[in-house]
């Protein structure tokens, strides 16, 4: 010892400290813990994002889309565009569909085509071919991919002077033809065929093979049209009718054909085109399942708080009390939670549905023994923690029961219970659309629609229309599987000793 | 063991009890008119509810219900749906389409589950495991009806391969019934065999990284020994009984799947009877009791072959 020199040491300075060192990195909380663990989960993390662009897509589109679902409720207009299936330019979906019709509808739509300059026929797939499995040689067909929104035709609209005037106004400003010339009805009642057919639609051609025209010729009494003519009228002496005038001359009615396509650009302003397509009543699904949507994740939420609510309470009093409360309750409980859930929702339909209406009446069947699963977790970390030493130091510092349970033992069960709130959302919305799509509960009314009503309307058209249940399912598709992740993740992440059971 | 079974017995009859009995009250509190009807005698109904005691009081109702129809086993008469035939005949009728379509589903998704989860279980954390991880998430997760509607537009509509609806008739063990409920048993399989997968694979990894799997190696076992005779074994523990649930609750069937492809079973009778104007009460009645039922007994079940499949369960349970 003495041979180290004294000039070796050296005092050590006042600031360095080597206890009560404060901490360099900042403490780590139990939600930060979880949080941490939780972004490491990569799927869960995708599956919150996808979760995110559902429910922006749900409080966003009835926001800020005018919604043609609350509007089609008013105005019977909508119900001439039903069924357009889906378009999405951006994603090369263009509204056109395969389509096998026979010799007369194909040449309807050549005359469509040259009447409007709309292309309905896109491509031919196969031409002119007879089916032998039919045993009808006499038909021939064709394979059409056609596009939905220009085969729409025509339509015929009983008009008074003013609207009529008023279509004429926004044709001359535009340069958009609305109006197209009236056929004599005598000879044909579809109004998209303007040539000289039979009943069946069969086309009666002139000698040289043409279609031959059925206009009606101008009447004396017709001079209230002065808009945008179709090419082939070019006869100045004898120009064709643009509507067919009926009631007296004091209060006329014009019956006019007017292209559905066009008509839709000048009633609403712009050109009809749905990114989801449209159901068979004419209302645009990407903003009815939005409405769905929305109801749908209301109703989740309300639920998952209530029973979070009660279940909390009630399972708290059942761990800290224990003994026969608890098994008091506990009885209660299994008896509720040994219900079947239709026969609660049937119950409550029956007696509630006509005095509260359908959705509290669903809600409180939800609520009735949604609770219980809260509870039983509730109870199990009250138990887990009742008797610990910081408990027991609180109540000997006389904590009384209420502040023991909710201060000092319940922050123990939050991660639980929030994992449990989340899953909770997406059974509500299973069972929500189940009973809906059985009938056992009818949501449909004039400002609602949920996401299992939209499916339950859509399964008529499964075959023909595939698009318009669709969409629903693969809206729920996505949530199911997206909250699923996303509870699962938050699961491991609050209990990382679970990870991997279940 | 036997005097653990009888009190699970006493206690289940006793939950059912309560929850018939506040059905039957909450029903009898509703109007219950018989709907008006070109054609028919409602002289003749009034008599017959009459002399059913429907116009006694509530509590006497209840003691004519319990005497006549949990003891004796008469549940009445339907007066909507099938009106004037007896409701338990209808509703055995209707028991086989039911328990037809989800016992062919059980005997070919138990064991695709139970392959599939084992081969996950022995590969686990390669891409495989990962591979059936992330399609048990999506099939769980995934509504059963969807997939009904998938069944339906692919294989019904475009390859025309099966019937769009069950196929007409009695005769259900017939190859004609079965390729007609291919579908129904197709969406109902994909849910089964994820969460049997799932549960599976969970339950064996667990027992595969146990220090007695370890010693049975050391001794010299090989790989598929060990898994065959010890792994697999102590796995089927809890796989077992819930299989053994299940079963019984293929009798509950799948409202929602036999709504969609026509399968003539229980479920659809329960829908008819709500939804009709008049609901069917009667038939109410009887199928909430036996969807009660058969939810409890699953569960008694479940809980009593713990007992019967694991003898150290056994021990544990006559000690306490």
């Amino acid at each position: 010892m003495s041979s180290i020199p004294k000039s070796a040491f050296e005092f050590v300075p006042p600031e360095g400290r080597m206890h009560d060192k404060k901490l360099e990195t900042k403490p780590v909380g139990y939600f930060r813990d979880a949080m941490n663990r939780f972004s490491r989960n990569k799927s869960s993390v995708v599956a919150s994002y996808i979760i995110l662009v559902l429910i922006l897509y749900a409080i966003l589109v009835p926001i800020f889309c005018e919604t043609t679902y609350s509007k089609s409720l008013t105005d019977t207009n909508y119900i001439n565009y039903a069924k357009l299936p889906p378009k999405m330019p951006f994603l090369g979906i263009d509204g056109t569909s395969r389509m096998t019709v026979n010799k007369n509808r194909y040449i309807m739509y050549r005359a469509l085509e040259e009447e409007t300059g709309l292309p309905v026929i896109r491509d031919i797939l196969r031409e002119d071919y007879t089916d032998e499995s039919s045993g009808n040689r006499k038909n021939t067909f064709y394979d059409l991919r056609i596009d939905n929104y220009a085969a729409m035709g025509m339509l015929s609209l009983s008009l008074n002077e003013q609207q009529f005037e008023a279509i004429q106004r926004w044709q001359d400003e535009t340069g958009i033809q609305v109006i197209y010339p009236a056929i004599t009805d005598a000879k044909q009642s579809n109004p998209n065929i303007w040539y000289e057919a039979d009943k069946k639609g069969q086309p009666k051609l002139n000698k040289k093979g043409e279609l031959v025209p059925i206009y009606r010729k101008t009447t004396p009494e017709d001079t209230l049209y002065h808009s945008l003519r179709i090419p082939a009228d070019n006869d100045p002496a004898q120009p064709l009718a643009y509507a067919r005038v009926t009631g007296t001359s004091s209060a006329r009615t014009l019956v006019v054909r007017v292209s559905k396509y066009s008509y839709f650009q000048y009633r609403y302003g712009f050109e009809p085109s749905f990114v989801f397509g449209t159901n068979a009543k004419g209302q645009d699904i990407f903003t009815r399942l939005a409405t769905g949507a929305r109801f749908s994740f209301l109703l989740a939420i309300c639920i998952s708080a209530i029973n979070l609510f009660i279940g909390t309470v009630y399972g708290a009093i059942q761990g800290y009390y224990g003994g026969t409360v608890d098994l008091i309750m506990d009885r209660i409980a299994d008896i509720l939670n040994d219900v079947p859930f239709m026969v609660v929702t049937t119950l409550f339909q029956l007696h509630l549905a006509n005095k509260v209406g359908v959705v509290p009446a669903l809600l409180f069947a939800f609520v009735l023994t949604g609770w219980i699963g809260m509870a039983a977790r509730v109870r199990m970390q009250f138990y887990r923690f009742k008797n610990q030493e910081y408990v027991m130091a609180a109540r000997t510092l006389g904590a009384r029961d209420a502040r023991l349970m909710f201060r000092h033992i319940f922050p123990n069960s939050l991660g639980t219970i929030i994992t449990g709130s989340v899953l909770v959302i997406p059974g509500v919305i299973f069972s929500e659309s189940s009973l809906t799509y059985l009938g056992i509960i009818n949501l449909e009314s004039s400002t609602m629609t949920s996401v299992g009503t939209m499916l339950a309307n859509g399964k008529d058209f499964l075959a023909t229309d595939p698009y318009i249940i669709f969409f629903p399912a693969l809206f729920i598709s996505l949530l199911e599987v997206s909250f699923n992740l996303f509870g699962n993740g938050l699961r491991d992440a609050f209990n990382p000793s679970l990870r991997g059971a279940e | 063991m036997g005097k653990y079974v009888l009190k699970r017995i006493i206690l289940m009859l006793f939950t059912f009890l309560v929850i018939i009995s506040i059905c039957f009250v909450l029903v009898k509190l509703l109007p219950n008119k018989p709907a008006q009807q070109f054609g028919r005698d409602m002289q003749l109904i009034e008599m017959r509810r009459e002399a059913l005691g429907y116009n006694k009081p509530l509590l006497e109702q209840y003691l004519i219900f319990v005497r006549k129809s949990l003891i004796g086993g008469d549940w009445g008469v339907s007066e909507v749906l099938y009106t004037g035939q007896d409701v338990w005949q209808k509703f055995i009728e209707k028991m086989p389409a039911t328990v037809i379509v989800n016992a062919y589903t059980m005997l070919f998704s138990i064991p695709l589950g139970l392959l599939f989860g084992i081969y996950a279980a022995l590969r686990k954390n390669r891409w495989q495991d990962h591979l059936i991880s992330t399609l048990v998430i999506v099939f769980v997760s995934v509504p059963s009806y969807v997939y009904a509607f998938l069944v339906q537009y692919f294989l019904c509509f475009r390859l025309k391969w099966f019937p769009f609806q069950m196929a007409a008739g009695y005769d259900y063990l017939s190859f004609k019934t079965f390729i007609s409920i291919v579908p129904a048993i197709l969406s109902l399989g994909f849910g089964t065999i994820a969460g049997l997968t799932r549960y599976t694979r969970a339950e064996l990894t667990e027992v595969l990284t146990s220090d007695f799997l370890l010693l049975a190696r050391t001794k010299g076992l090989t790989r598929a020994q060990t898994t065959v005779r010890h792994a697999m074994r102590n796995a089927m523990v809890p796989i077992f009984p819930m299989i053994l649930g299940e079963f019984i609750g293929i009798m509950g069937g799948s409202l929602i799947i036999e709504q969609i492809f026509g399968i003539p079973g229980v479920g659809p009778l329960y829908v008819a009877s709500i939804t009709a104007a008049t609901p069917d009460y009667n038939f109410f009645m009887l199928l909430s009791a036996f969807y009660t039922f058969i939810g409890l007994a699953s569960g008694i079940i479940v809980d009593i072959s713990y007992g019967f499949i694991d003898p150290r369960i056994r021990m544990g349970s006559k000690k306490a």
